[in-house]
């Protein structure tokens, strides 16, 4: 792991002095321009969220206003409702996640361990769902929300109108499946012989062994519901209740320039700082599903 | 997963017949508590997936309003698609999008991979770098963009300005709107690919660089014999999840432009989204919707074959 890659330019290449020279400065130009499209954006919220709005005008391109303001996120934070909003969007998250945990790791373990008869065709039915992306059935998901079969209940406005739907993700449930697929059937036989019974084999057997595939359904489902809008835009209308990427177009129209970039600073830190953390498992995460966009 | 987790064979349940009558019973209530775990997948895909695009597909072929019962009106819904003619517009738009989206964004990624394979330290720095645009929220993204992009004082414009370019209206240009949508979707996109595109360069063998190296292949012939042919499987893949993605177009066109100007932002999820949540017509939004799922449907298809031959070779 620890020896270079095999690339298109070999040892012997970078020898040479010429293409040393061209492969490094191409290398170097390929860094700054990372920094200027990965950092450059951040910086530029930081800035802008701290500076002056006449000042944003007047001068666009200084680096850093002569009397930064860093009293803009208290005000965006209570004024704005940027708490408020921060809030709801991880109550959001924290439901999406859990519906998500829970479909995944049962359906997974029925399809892999307990194999019943209507098992494939279930399994069957859920993979055909991933021909359907959720934006082409997004009208008839919403007049099924505004009246849920059988139950009757109208979940608009309602948190579960978002987590609900967020547990019918095949991707999920073939992460699960394919992961319980693969772990040794002896320990299953074992467990079944010293009487352990079915709900026991999930959490003191399968359970336990599942933490990578748990992390990453896991980073999949917080991100991706961080992430969403088009879902909450048009389930959650009331705007005490809308999640902070909602509520930040509707700030974008009303709000003073600088407390709106305060506000997007603060809408961005939290994904940003769970990536910078984790970094090595999401890169990893992704290694691991595949080519999942 | 397809690389992974795909390869473990099927195997049919080798268990020897039990002694059938005690075991009947037994079996009775497996299946019952398999059905049991199997119940919150039932009810979640049942109600919120599979009955959603079954009654996609009859609200189509309905007229309805929410207060009175649908009534069916056949392929009326259908019908009033053709007469508007935002329709078309909304079709070419997509495909325009789609097209410069390829243009763009689909070459950049690999480039950005190749030139990243090359390093040797500090290649975690870049993977981060490359990383971070994803995974800010695509709605701030936007409006930061939106800034950026302001003709007067916005970032780009003053930028160029001081090499004097410009100023170049952006957003506000039905000839550079559509492009603008996809200068910052690629900025939004590309790291995902890019560390795809890096871990299929780490799985081509080192022997096959080294025996074209003995045989004289230069560094271009290396890329264009060895490195390109190796990484076509799953160059196709992003091009179809690219394709997949960028069809339908929503966040973008609607915290921009909201369509506009004349139009030339409007795209078919957008006409969807129009349709449905500011005129109510169900109907209509839903037979557009069963259009666009036929084309995702079939791109999809060949998405998941593509996968299956790819994991299986």
């Amino acid at each position: 792991m620890n020896e270079p890659m095999a690339t298109f330019a070999s040892s012997n290449d970078r020898q040479r002095p010429a293409v040393f020279a061209a492969l490094r400065s191409v290398q170097v130009l390929t860094l700054l321009l990372l920094v200027i499209a990965g950092l450059g954006p951040l910086y530029w919220t930081i800035k802008g969220a701290v500076s002056p709005p006449p000042e944003l005008l007047s001068n666009p391109l200084r680096l850093w206003p002569a009397e930064p303001e860093p009293g803009n996120f208290a005000s965006a934070f209570t004024e704005l409702g940027v708490g408020r909003y921060l809030s709801n969007t991880m109550q959001i998250v924290f439901g999406s996640w859990a519906v998500q945990l829970f479909v995944a790791l049962t359906a997974g373990f029925a399809f892999s361990v307990l194999k019943p008869r209507i098992g494939r065709y279930v399994y069957g039915a859920i993979l055909a769902t991933m021909f359907v992306p959720y934006t082409v059935s997004l009208v008839s998901l919403f007049l099924t929300v505004l009246h849920v079969p059988f139950l009757g209940v109208n979940l608009l406005d309602t948190y579960w109108a978002i987590w609900l739907p967020a547990g019918a993700n095949a991707f999920n449930v073939l992460l699960a499946t394919r992961f319980f697929d693969a772990l040794p059937r002896e320990l299953f036989d074992a467990a079944k012989v010293d009487g352990a019974s079915t709900w026991q084999l999930l959490t003191r057997i399968v359970l336990p062994m599942s933490r990578p595939v748990i992390a990453v359904i896991s980073l999949l489902a917080v991100m991706h519901s961080w992430k969403e809008f088009i879902w909450p835009l048009v389930v959650i209308t009331d705007p005490a209740r809308q999640p902070i990427s909602v509520a930040l177009v509707n700030l974008a129209d009303q709000a003073p320039l600088d407390e709106l970039i305060a506000a997007m600073a603060m809408a961005l830190a939290p994904p940003v700082l769970v990536f910078l953390v984790l970094q090595r498992y999401v890169v990893a995460g992704l290694g691991f599903s595949g080519v999942k966009g | 997963m397809t690389t992974a987790l795909a390869t473990r064979p099927e195997t049919p349940a080798a268990v020897p017949e039990p002694p059938v009558r005690r075991r009947r019973a037994a079996g009775v209530r497996r299946e019952l508590v398999g059905v049991l775990f199997l119940l919150p997948a039932l009810v979640i895909f049942g109600l919120f997936s599979w009955w959603p695009i079954l009654r996609g597909l009859l609200i189509s072929f309905q007229q309805t309003n929410l207060v009175d019962p649908a009534t069916w009106v056949g392929l009326e819904n259908f019908r009033a698609l053709t007469e508007d003619p935002l329709v078309g517009t909304a079709v070419q738009n997509t495909l325009l999008f789609v097209g410069l989206g390829l243009l763009i964004g689909f070459p950049a990624p690999l480039i950005l991979a190749a030139v990243m394979s090359t390093i040797r330290r500090g290649a975690g720095v870049y993977r981060v770098l490359v990383y971070l645009p994803v995974v800010i929220p695509p709605v701030v993204a936007i409006l930061l963009w939106k800034w950026f992009y302001d003709p007067g004082s916005g970032l780009f414009n003053t930028l160029l300005g001081q090499i004097g370019l410009g100023p170049y209206p952006w957003l506000q240009s039905s000839d550079t709107a559509m492009l603008s949508l996809v200068l910052e979707s690629t900025w939004a996109g590309m790291g995902g690919a890019v560390l795809i595109y890096l871990a299929a360069m780490t799985g081509i063998p080192a022997e096959l660089y080294e025996a074209a190296e003995t045989d004289g292949a230069s560094m271009w012939k290396r890329i264009w014999h060895i490195m390109l042919p190796q990484l076509r499987p799953v160059i196709g893949l992003l091009l179809l999840l690219q394709l997949l993605s960028t069809v339908q177009v929503f966040t973008e066109p609607y915290i921009f432009t909201q369509g506009g100007p004349d139009n030339s932002t409007v795209t078919v999820l957008l006409l969807i989204f129009r349709y449905a949540f500011q005129d109510g017509e169900y109907g209509q939004a839903a037979a557009l919707s069963v259009l666009l799922a036929i084309v995702l449907a079939v791109l999809s298809a060949i998405y998941l074959r593509l996968t299956r031959s790819w994991s299986t070779s």
